[in-house]
């Protein structure tokens, strides 16, 4: 039989069929429908098992607290485990199957777990299994790692698209029951820009969930009226199915909209956005959530909120049982009783545990008072209760009503503390609000109808007038005050059998009254230990009643007990969501050198240096390993010449009066003597008088000077000289100006350097050795007329050039070059070759310039000048960064030629134990050298310039490799730089 | 957060990166007789106040300013924010 539990009515399509899966069954439902609802008109309520003892669960809410109905929807890569299926919206071939299961629902193998209680209680894992300790790791972490849990990840890659999005507003609404409705009416009738958020599909809250009157129609009718005029209004975004699942610092709140996971998978549109809302003010009218009463056996299928079954009976037009009994400790329970009579369902009792009430039972319906609820019968689903005084009432539902939380969550994500309120038995906000924030209706602890509309009404003038407007003419509709009083009853006592108060994370009051007599008195470790609050739902639905237990047991008062802090999100996120597209290659922008289609072109390899694609060499027909590529590129360079793309360089433009002045003081080595048309080296210190960076800076006016950084400082060198120049000297009349980006760069090196830009600048141009020497620099044009940048500067050791043009003619530039230089059979090399020539010539790099060197180390020392004040300097001259017996940069060969040496490797004497306290330095960069024909290195040993000559061992236990090798000169190839200055 | 540039407006703090304590303007004079001492002091020793802090953001997605923004370290709130050199000339810094 199809829908047999549907009893019609409610605001479901019921000419619309859905049809849907669970577990390999096919199921109908209608339109409006959520998966729970679904099931239950389908009679189905078993629906998973629980997250540690296996037990049978059902659903348990109707909203997004559920705790336990938790299910996989979807197959394959578009599976998604834990949804809860309180808040699935169904549609056409949606599948869905229960999670946390071993074999079937019915018969789930794992329920051993359940007759192994006694071993799991709670804080189990510091206490069991903990003998022998080796098979925790190896044994009983993954045993329980896969008996333990929620549903699995398919481990395919995501197919569904996300997205981030910003939004501003004058007024956020969060939440579209009666207040919040009334709220945003009194805001969006003023002309201020409101958005109208609510996390369910359908807006409205609870006035869709309840049979009350407003305006002279049913309360449904009239959310749907509101939300209609919001609709049509301009200055108005009403966001169903979007929850603000955090309240940010200065107004700013995280917003997750499912745009399409109501739509079956494989649409086109983007599944889900993640919203960051900047609003001036918000409303939290999120109204509240009822909690349960703890008792012998309260997790069985069946068992449910009295909320929900109200919901699921007025909304979903579905009678949860036959025949529903009801727990309740306050007024509200009793209008379940009501509304299902009132649909012709069947109510077996009324059991209230207090002792009087004013309410009218409805017709014909046992009611007890001051009635206990000690234990639950039926394996799979609810079939009786049993009373305190032994009796036991037939029912397949039991409605319970522990009475009603405020939704205070986002008042809490900015330090906010709630306080506990007596009258209406829960918390309310503090008085700590996030900034802008204000609560209205439920939230705060209005808990009747027309009182909420008022509040709505009543909060939302006042951020009007806040805000400098004039309050609208708004009215409250009319409406009713339902009878609403609670009392403080939490759990069943009498009871025998284990009383849940988490069902996602499988606690009970044992383990609370366990938790505190091992000694966690304070609820953040009773939250810890037991685990109560920390499963997906975080406790929506329990966690008072165990702040309850335990303040029972203390012998305080909950208000003295206080409650854990609520924390984003308030509602999971996925993780997809939160990335939107910055995943994989768009993970982070790429930056693509000026010359990158050309050495694509040529089969370039490209490694990533930061976000940067650089060419690492160019192999060429027949050579089957890089290492080929790299010294045919190094040997051609040194041969006659070879071109290499050098614009990932940072460039730095400086102009300015003082900008000798400014450049003399961040760098440690001299430059107020630095002629125009000359370049320098120059060495970067940070303030505590470690190496920062290096590079080269050129003067090219008077006034103007254009520095180079390393490629990956080029950001961080910027921000500090714009930080020295308007933090320390702001009337140094000096301007800076990124100009990387604007320039291509290409170094031209080898000996026939010379000889092909002679071919390509235009001739008025001197370029000779005596009218352009070694560090000269200056303007000129190539190719009749392009203006170009040349410098004569080596990081080769060869007879080198770097010549800038704009970035636009850069790719043109390389052409040319390479159609220039084929008489000189031209090598284009790539940061591979241009790695190995550093080495040989003894430059540091990155691995040497890592941040914790000094220029001592670097064998610099002379370069830091004491006679101006410059960045650095005097912190450089710290008595431990000067000692004789530090660490010296210098160069290392491998005694045997034949073998190679690893980067990493620490120095040990050759007779002396690899320990650490006999560790002498390490390696710091290592390469085959072609020009050398043998390994080479560089790296840091104590002392090291006195050494030369001494063998000691490079040790490398993680490869456990050691090679014996030679103390050297750092500077390998070409020491006197002759090749430089011809 | 949501930093309120004295030029641009209120700016969304992603578009900053932070450098810390607004101390580091304090630069010694490195010809002091204690220079050392003073640089020591100067780089290393900060105050860790739990309420307001003057601290260092430099608006690099935007205009390169570095400013002064007054925060309670405890709320976040942020009660001033000028821009460094500002700051700097005011407390007598120049060249």
């Amino acid at each position: 039989m199809t829908q047999k539990n549907r009893i019609g009515g409610g605001l479901i399509d019921q000419n619309r069929s859905v049809q849907f899966d669970f577990d390999g069954q096919s199921f109908e439902g209608y339109e409006g429908d959520t998966l729970a609802s679904a099931l239950l008109a389908n009679d189905v309520k078993l629906v998973g098992r629980s997250f540690k003892y296996h037990r049978p669960r059902g659903i348990f809410s109707a909203g997004s607290e559920e705790p336990s109905a938790l299910v996989t929807l979807r197959e394959g890569a578009y599976s998604e485990p834990n949804a809860r299926a309180t808040v699935t919206e169904i549609y056409d071939g949606l599948s869905a199957r229960s999670q946390n299961k071993i074999g079937s629902l019915n018969f789930d193998l794992m329920a051993v777990n359940d007759l192994l209680s006694p071993l799991l209680t709670a804080g189990f894992y510091y206490k069991t299994f903990m003998w022998p300790a080796v098979f925790w790791e190896k044994v009983y972490e993954p045993i329980i790692r896969q008996a333990a849990g929620l549903g699995k990840l398919s481990g395919a890659e995501d197919p569904d698209r996300y997205d981030k999005g910003f939004l501003y507003c004058d007024l956020l609404v969060i939440g579209t029951g009666p207040s919040g409705l009334m709220a945003a009416l009194s805001a969006a009738r003023t002309g201020l820009r409101v958005i109208l958020a609510d996390e369910d599909f359908r807006m409205g809250g609870r006035l869709n969930a309840e049979r009350y009157e407003v305006g002279e129609m049913p309360a449904a009718d009239w959310a749907a009226a509101t939300l209609a005029e919001f609709m049509s209004m301009d200055n108005v975004r009403v966001m169903p199915r979007t929850t603000i699942y955090g309240a940010y610092d200065h107004g700013i709140y995280g917003a997750l909209e499912r745009v399409s996971d109501h739509v079956a998978e494989g649409s086109e549109d983007v599944r889900q956005i993640a919203w960051r809302i900047y609003t001036k003010r918000a409303i939290l009218a999120a109204g509240s959530t009822e909690r349960s009463i703890a008792f012998g056996n309260n997790d069985r299928p069946g068992v449910m909120m009295a909320g929900s079954v109200r919901a699921y009976v007025n909304r979903w037009g579905v009678a949860p049982g036959k025949r529903v009994a009801i727990f309740t400790n306050n007024d509200d329970g009793w209008q379940t009783a009501h509304d299902l009579q009132g649909q012709g369902v069947e109510v077996s009792a009324v059991v209230d545990s207090r002792e009087q009430t004013t309410l009218l039972p409805p017709k014909g319906v046992r009611v007890v008072l001051g009635g206990r609820i000690v234990d639950t019968k039926g394996r799979l689903g609810l079939k009786k209760i049993i009373l305190s005084d032994g009796q036991d009432v037939a029912a397949d539902c039991l409605a319970v009503s522990g009475g009603w939380s405020p939704n205070v969550h986002l008042t809490c994500h900015q330090r906010g503390i709630p306080v506990w309120d007596d009258k209406i038995v829960g918390f309310v906000p503090g008085a700590t609000l996030p900034m802008g924030m204000a609560v209205a209706g439920a939230a705060i602890g209005v808990m009747t109808l027309k009182a909420c509309l008022q509040s709505g009404l009543d909060v939302g003038n006042s951020v009007v007038e806040a805000l400098g407007r004039t309050v609208s003419k708004s009215k409250t509709p009319k409406a009713q005050d339902e009878v609403s009083a609670a009392s403080a009853f939490w759990y069943v006592n009498e009871s025998k059998g284990r009383a849940w108060l988490d069902l996602q994370n499988d606690v009970t009051t044992n383990d609370v009254k366990l938790s505190h007599q091992e000694g966690f008195r304070s609820v953040e470790h009773l939250k810890r230990y037991t685990t109560m609050g920390m499963a997906t739902d975080q406790g929506k639905t329990s966690n008072i009643l165990g702040l309850a237990v335990m303040a029972e047991i203390s012998g305080k008062s909950i208000a003295e007990t206080g409650t854990t802090i609520f924390r984003p999100p308030y509602t999971p996120v996925s993780i997809a969501a939160l990335a939107g597209r910055s995943r994989g290659k768009d993970f982070r922008p790429a930056r693509l050198t000026p010359s990158h289609d050309w050495a694509a072109e040529q089969g370039a390899v490209f490694v990533n240096a930061g976000a940067w694609r650089r060419a690492q060499c160019f192999p060429k027909e027949g050579e089957t390993h890089w290492r080929q590529s790299v010294n045919r590129e190094v040997l051609a360079t040194r041969a006659s010449v070879g071109i290499c793309d050098v614009s990932t360089l940072g460039k730095i433009d400086i102009q300015g009066k003082d900008a000798t002045d400014f450049i003399n003081r961040v760098y440690a080595n001299a430059f107020a003597k630095l002629a125009i048309g000359k370049t320098r080296y120059g060495l970067m210190l940070r303030e505590d008088g470690l190496v920062m960076d290096d590079g080269t800076t050129a003067r090219l006016s008077e006034h103007h000077y254009l520095m180079t950084t390393t490629t990956a400082n080029a950001v961080s060198v910027f921000r500090h000289l714009e930080f020295c120049h308007q933090c320390l000297w702001p009337d140094l009349d000096v301007q800076l100006i990124s100009a990387t980006e604007q320039f291509a760069q290409i170094a031209v090196a080898g000996p026939n350097s010379r000889k092909l830009l002679e071919k390509i600048i235009d001739p008025e141009h001197d370029i000779s050795n005596d009218a352009f020497a070694f560090m000269a620099c200056g303007d000129i044009t190539v190719c009749s007329g392009i203006k170009s940048r040349l410098f004569r500067i080596s990081f080769s050791g060869e007879l080198a050039y770097e010549i800038a043009v704009p970035t636009r003619y850069g790719d043109s530039l390389m052409r040319v070059l390479m159609d220039a230089g084929g008489e000189f059979d031209v090598t284009p090399y790539g940061t591979e070759a241009l790695g190995v020539m550093r080495i040989e010539k003894g430059h540091a790099a990155g691995n040497e310039l890592n941040g914790q060197t000094t220029a001592l180390n670097l064998g610099l020392g002379k370069m830091v000048s004491r006679k101006k004040d410059c960045i650095g300097n005097i912190l450089s001259l710290r008595e431990g960064m000067v000692r004789d017996d530090g660490l010296r940069l210098v160069g290392f060969k491998p005694v045997d030629p034949a073998m190679s040496l690893n980067a990493g490797s620490h120095f040990i004497g050759v007779g002396a134990e690899a320990k650490t306290s006999n560790d002498q330095g390490w390696m710091s960069s290592v390469t085959y050298s072609p020009s050398l024909e043998t390994s080479i290195g560089l790296g840091f040993i104590k002392s090291g310039d006195q050494r030369m000559g001494e063998k000691v061992r490079a040790i490398d236990l993680v490869n456990n490799k050691s090679v014996e090798v030679e103390i050297t000169s750092p500077h390998f190839f070409d020491p006197e730089g002759r090749r430089l200055r011809v | 957060m949501i930093i309120n540039h004295p030029l641009l407006g209120p700016r969304d703090a992603n578009e900053f990166s932070y450098l810390g304590d607004a101390s580091l303007m304090h630069r010694p004079d490195w010809q002091s007789d204690d220079a050392e001492n003073q640089f020591y002091e100067y780089q290393y020793l900060r105050d860790n106040k739990a309420g307001m802090h003057r601290e260092l953001w430099y608006h690099e997605q935007g205009d390169r300013s570095w400013l002064v923004v007054t925060r309670n370290t405890l709320t976040h709130e942020i009660s001033s924010v000028e821009l460094a050199s500002d700051v700097a000339r005011r407390e007598g810094r120049s060249r």
